[in-house]
């Protein structure tokens, strides 16, 4: 009886044994499968660009059969929702320039100071709770952000303009401003940390203060970190959408004076969008070729910034 | 030249003056972020907090602002993030955990690894168009919630996919070894080992990635959500065989963002204080997921120990 008990968990494991080959064989295939699904993962992220620049590229291309390059470069009016429609983007091109100026001229110096304090002043107790504070304002949803910007500041500042109309752009640039702060200084902060401790501890030894080494030493060292900040704060501006399509109003205007209301690029497509208009018109078609200049600003930005930190890269 | 004891001392209190005057400035711009966001809680708060009531919650948009609800708006947002998530989830950690611990050192993994920094910088918008040019009419999804879901999917994947490489990236190299040295396969060893100590720090990414998410707007304007809707989708479980319909994800939609421009647009008064009442039900949520996944980020970071 028990001799028999053992042969049978002996031959049951003898079983299991000769099976492996077969498993494992099962296994491989498995393993195989899993990569190849994740490789999918991974490799959609290419789709996407793909189909954004597809997408982009084919509407704008109909549009361009029916609208000039040139008129649509140089015209000053963008009236494509009028009876005679005019297609210059420039009035658009404008709006979004401004108020990404004076974001940027709000973002810029702030978020570089706070990036300077927080990596060189601030102790490790203080940082730990400024920065998931500032953090928590990239994570506010944008019309929030437009709501303020509409009821809260521009009453504010016509308390000291009184002239400045109900929609403007600089209120829209400096909420958006404000808004973009934590990108410009979270990245610039890194890219300080990154900043090798002998570089600094030099820096002291020659009887440096901590302004001065941030500076002199710091941001020179860090600058290709500091103008990707940059790089990428302009990029958020740029795009941003529903701060100006709430504040700064949907007429297209050609100007540079921020006291007036414009429409931008996004706010453009925004208001293109909310309308029911048929697919396949040029009305429809124009906001590709809106998205198509917008991702032109941001390239042409984008590859100034690569040329810059190229040109000024440090290598330790 | 002369230098005295005194001089270099003045220089030396000068100096020490000055890097305490910056400690100000660099509170003080800490600052300028903190109090704007006081200021707009505080200003949505007092505009908004009288119109929250459970009516708010349970009436479809009116024309009458005293009797406008977000009741379509937040039925829309909870629809169009199941979509989100059930896409951007597994996509994202599926391609993070193929480019920490499979991708082999090629011009194609390098390809991917630049895409995805620079599809973080896309304009949101952009997104929108692509989707309106793919899903809409390419795909023929139409104006629906599918298509909304699949697009804030897309938008929010480069976020989830860098959080799970981070944390993937935390995971010590003896891990997985010793999980080798039992005949562990490679799947096995991310499934059972490698996957659970980073679960901490993917669930934050994810958590900060649909909070974005919820407060997007443009994007799902841009795919032609309604801004004024008075009628709900579709149930998904009905009281009849086969008890679950995915017909809502056919439907036209709202979200809360939207609703909220669409009364901040309005001129009239009243409505901008229904949109301060959405705004403010909206900043409680992103505050919340956001409190919620520090907490988790502070809670794995403490519990696990190398």
């Amino acid at each position: 009886m028990k001799t028999s008990e053992a042969d049978a968990g002996y031959l049951a494991a003898q079983a299991q044994v000769r099976s492996i080959p077969t498993n494992l064989t099962v296994q491989k295939i498995r393993e195989r499968a899993i990569e190849f699904v994740m490789f999918l993962c991974a490799a959609s992220s290419i789709a996407i660009t793909c189909g954004i620049v597809w997408v982009l590229l084919a509407e704008s291309w109909h549009f361009f059969r029916n609208v000039s390059l040139f008129d649509f470069l140089t015209d000053t009016q963008w009236t494509v929702l009028f009876e005679n429609p005019r297609y210059g983007i420039m009035p658009l091109v404008t709006g979004t320039l401004v108020t990404s100026g004076i974001a940027l001229l709000v973002a810029l110096p702030l978020g570089t100071t706070i990036a300077i304090y927080l990596s060189e002043y601030a102790n490790a107790r203080v940082r730990e709770i400024l920065k998931p504070v500032l953090e928590l304002l990239s994570a506010v949803p944008t019309v929030v952000f437009g709501y303020f910007a509409l009821l809260f500041i521009t009453p504010m500042l016509q308390n000291v303009l009184p002239d400045l109309p109900g929609f403007n752009m600089l209120s829209a640039g400096i909420v958006i401003g404000i808004m973009i702060i934590p990108y410009v200084s979270s990245l610039s902060e890194d890219a300080m940390k990154a900043v090798p401790v002998n570089i600094r501890e030099g820096s002291y030894a020659m009887g440096a203060t901590r302004f001065q080494t941030a500076v002199r030493v710091l941001i020179p060292s860090a600058f290709s970190g500091i103008a990707s900040a940059y790089v990428l704060g302009f990029s958020r501006a740029v795009g941003e959408t529903m701060v100006v399509a709430v504040a700064a109003g949907t007429q297209p205007n050609l100007t540079l004076n921020p006291m007036e209301g414009a429409a931008t690029i996004t706010a453009y497509i925004v208001q293109v969008s909310l309308g029911d208009l048929p697919h396949g018109s040029v009305a429809y078609q124009s906001i590709f070729a809106a998205g198509l200049t917008l991702m032109g600003m941001t390239l042409i930005f984008n590859i100034g910034g690569y040329l810059l930190r190229k040109r000024y890269r440090e290598i330790y | 030249m002369d230098i005295s004891k005194q001089t270099i001392e003045k220089h030396l209190s000068g100096n020490r003056r000055f890097d305490a005057f910056f400690t100000v400035v660099g509170l003080l711009s800490t600052f300028v972020g903190m109090i704007t966001l006081a200021a707009l809680l505080f200003d949505l708060a007092s505009d908004g907090l009288g119109r929250i009531s459970p009516q708010f919650f349970i009436s479809f948009p009116s024309r009458f602002a005293a009797q406008a609800g977000i009741l379509s708006a937040w039925v829309g947002t909870v629809l169009v993030m199941i979509v989100t998530a059930l896409a951007a989830i597994p996509m994202g950690v599926g391609a993070g955990v193929y480019l920490e611990e499979y991708a082999p050192k090629n011009w194609l993994t390098g390809l991917i690894e630049i895409n995805i920094a620079n599809l973080a910088g896309v304009p949101s918008i952009v997104y929108g168009l692509m989707a309106l040019g793919l899903f809409v009419y390419q795909f023929g999804f139409g104006q629906s919630v599918l298509s909304a879901g699949l697009t804030l999917a897309l938008l929010i994947l480069p976020i989830v996919i860098v959080a799970t490489r981070e944390s993937i990236r935390a995971v010590p190299l003896s891990m997985r070894e010793a999980a080798y040295a039992l005949g562990a396969t490679k799947w096995q060893t991310t499934k059972d080992h490698v996957l659970p100590y980073s679960m901490g720090g993917i669930l934050t990414g994810v958590i900060i990635a649909l909070s974005r998410a919820i407060g997007e707007t443009a994007p799902l304007i841009t795919i032609g959500a309604l801004t004024f809707i008075a009628f709900l989708p579709d149930p998904p479980i009905k009281g009849t065989f086969p008890f679950i319909s995915f017909d809502w994800l056919w439907s036209p939609f709202s979200v809360m963002p939207i609703q909220m421009f669409n009364w901040v647009s309005r001129p009239q008064q009243e409505f901008h204080l229904n949109a301060a009442a959405t705004g403010l039900i909206l900043m409680g949520m992103t505050l919340l997921m956001n409190a919620v996944a520090i907490y988790f980020r502070y809670r794995f970071r403490k519990r696990i120990k190398w």
